[in-house]
């Protein structure tokens, strides 16, 4: 009997081979990673679970990302003590405030490899399937027993297939895909599932965007979100010469409990409403809603493909009055990428506030914070209540054409609108 | 383990932003954290909420961030099990690594209402509905898990693994 990659990979790195879907397996870990939310709290963990000796200090990866530059002496205090955590233990893989965020940080340093299974105290570790890895989010507990022993429990997730087909259109990408299959799955439709992306259409979406649909499948419940490794992988690992890695693709008799067709050519760019990823809507059904603020960023859509699509949208243009632009590139390399092609000087021209590398507005950490009544289009991946400020206020879950043509008018808006 | 406490329901997808809100991450005290417990849906649960009371709710709760915050907070407000009809993965595993008490059970969400008093017998598999005079099967964990449970938690189960080395 055929297996998907997802078992491949798990198979690859568990003694029990011969599981099926509901079994639940001891893996090995190859990359595990914390921030600092996550990291003090599976440190204080940690050091209860025993003697202290972490199972291997260049598998572990520190980066602070989620309230930095640090917003206040509580947040500060976190992130030393994560710093003194890595120094004292040799830690290999740190990245201190302003490297970046940990999912866009991970591939672009060549951290997390394709073959590998990484284990990440942050929900969206989901990220790294689009390097055909396996990869899932933990909590603090979970990610202090990994620090301690390198392995975990797992259950063999069953498998959703993703079909995707055709060509997708100009302002269409990974973003749209994902917030579409949420729409048809809903916000548990792959609860505890794995959800694989296939199909001759996987060839049109390139990293970045795999990168924005696997970072999304938590949103649904998935446990891990994949891409068979193809040509675009290949060519994406040559870019960062990675070395010593395997290459996985499902078998074509592999088991699926249910199989979903997405032509990417009928796509056209998604908003999902306020409150749940799962409620989106062409948004040409939805463009009559003003907004107050348009943030660009985050480990969904903080890539340097995201800044060159807003800056084709905003070149030479003025963002409303009314509304707060703001951009955060996802890393300081992607930053130093956009600097160089003059992104930079295109969004702060059109009225745009770049903020440092970081996590801070996406969660409602710091930076951004809505008011009550306020409207946010976002290119960030949750829009539940709260999320990005007061509880009266509203996200609006999209791709950052649309985020940043709706910073022009105002309203949310097809980007073929202001082109 | 019996649990016994007055239940108080919510909705469908209770997630961990509402249970937790992100601007509160910053502080690993779980006595503070407590304070904003629900904060999303229900700023009053932390004054309401009476040790051993059963929070009821629908599918998928827990969904969102991997943030163990959301159970330790519920906890730490005297929350004595969640029953649902669903969890997310990730706040499913945070709550058994705490030894927070989770029951999925379906039937008994449907007939429960607010206020109603009832009681989980987690040894038995059975919770109780006292107010509606109902009983209900609970799913048993699967052994493994049941095992990190038995022995306390997860530090106690690493412990154990590291020992035997």
């Amino acid at each position: 009997m055929g297996r998907s990659i997802t078992e491949k990979i798990l198979a690859a790195h568990s003694e029990q081979g011969d599981f099926k879907p509901g079994d639940i397996i001891d893996v090995t870990v190859d990359v595990l990673l914390m921030n600092d939310i996550t990291g003090p709290v599976a440190v204080e963990v940690f050091n209860k679970m025993g003697d202290g000796e972490v199972f291997d200090k260049d598998k572990i990866a520190i980066v602070l990302d989620h309230f930095t530059p640090n917003k206040d002496v509580t947040s500060a205090k976190l992130c030393k003590t994560m710093r003194d955590f890595a120094a004292a233990k040799g830690i290999k893989h740190f990245y201190d405030a302003g490297y970046g965020i940990e999912h866009v940080v991970l591939p672009e340093d060549g951290i997390v490899k394709p073959g590998d299974l990484i284990i990440g105290g942050d929900s969206h570790t989901v990220t790294y399937g689009a390097l055909g890895a396996f990869s899932t989010g933990m909590g603090s507990t979970d990610v202090a027993g990994v620090m301690a022993l390198g392995k975990t429990w797992l259950k063999v997730p069953e498998q959703i297939k993703v079909l995707l087909v055709g060509l997708p259109n100009k302002w269409v990408s990974g973003k749209d895909v994902i917030l579409y299959v949420i729409s048809l799955l809903g916000t548990d439709g792959a609860l505890g599932k794995s959800l694989e992306f296939d199909g001759p259409g996987a060839k049109h979406l390139d990293m970045d965007s795999r990168f924005s649909i696997c970072n999304m499948a938590v949103e649904c419940g998935a446990i891990n979100g994949i891409f068979n490794f193809d040509d675009v992988t290949k060519e994406y690992t040559e870019s960062l010469g990675l070395k010593d890695f395997c290459e996985y693709r499902s078998d074509s008799d592999a088991i699926y409990k249910k199989v979903i067709d997405v032509d990417l050519s009928e796509l056209e760019p998604i908003v999902a409403m306020p409150h749940l990823p799962s409620r989106g809507l062409p948004v040409s059904e939805v463009n009559d809603i003003e907004i107050d603020q348009s943030f660009i960023g985050s480990c969904t859509n903080g890539r340097i493909t995201d800044l060159r699509i807003t800056s084709e949208i905003v070149k030479g243009k003025k963002i409303h009055p009314r509304v707060r632009g703001l951009i955060a590139p996802g890393s300081r390399k992607v930053f130093a990428q956009a600097l160089k092609e003059g992104l930079i000087e295109i969004f702060t021209e059109s009225g745009f506030t770049i903020l440092p590398p970081g996590c801070g507005p996406c969660f409602g950490g710091h930076m951004g914070i809505l008011a009550k009544g306020e409207r946010c289009v976002s290119t960030t991946n949750r829009n539940f209540i709260g999320r990005m400020g007061d509880k009266g206020s509203e996200v609006y879950l999209a791709n950052p054409a649309v985020a940043a043509a709706s910073a022009i008018t105002g309203k949310l808006t097809h980007p073929s609108e202001v082109i | 383990m019996l649990i016994r406490g007055k239940a108080l329901k919510y909705g469908d997808h209770v997630d961990t932003d509402v249970i937790i809100p992100g601007v509160y991450l910053s502080i690993t005290d779980p006595r503070e954290l407590a304070k904003h417990c629900m904060e999303g849906v229900d700023p009053d649960f932390p004054k309401k909420v009476k040790k051993g009371d059963i929070l009821v709710a629908g599918i998928n709760f827990g969904c969102g961030s991997s943030r163990e915050h959301a159970p330790i907070a519920l906890k730490e407000c005297g929350v004595g099990a969640v029953v649902a009809k669903s969890f997310a993965a990730i706040f499913y595993r945070n709550a058994i690594n705490i030894g927070f008490p989770l029951v999925e059970c379906s039937d008994a969400v449907d007939e429960i209402d607010e206020n109603d008093e009832i009681e989980i017998d987690m040894e038995l598999g059975e919770l109780k509905n006292i107010t509606k005079g109902k009983r209900y099967k609970i799913t048993p964990l699967p052994e493994s898990i049941k095992n990190i449970l038995d022995l306390g938690g997860l530090i106690e189960y690493v412990k154990s693994v590291k020992g035997s080395e």
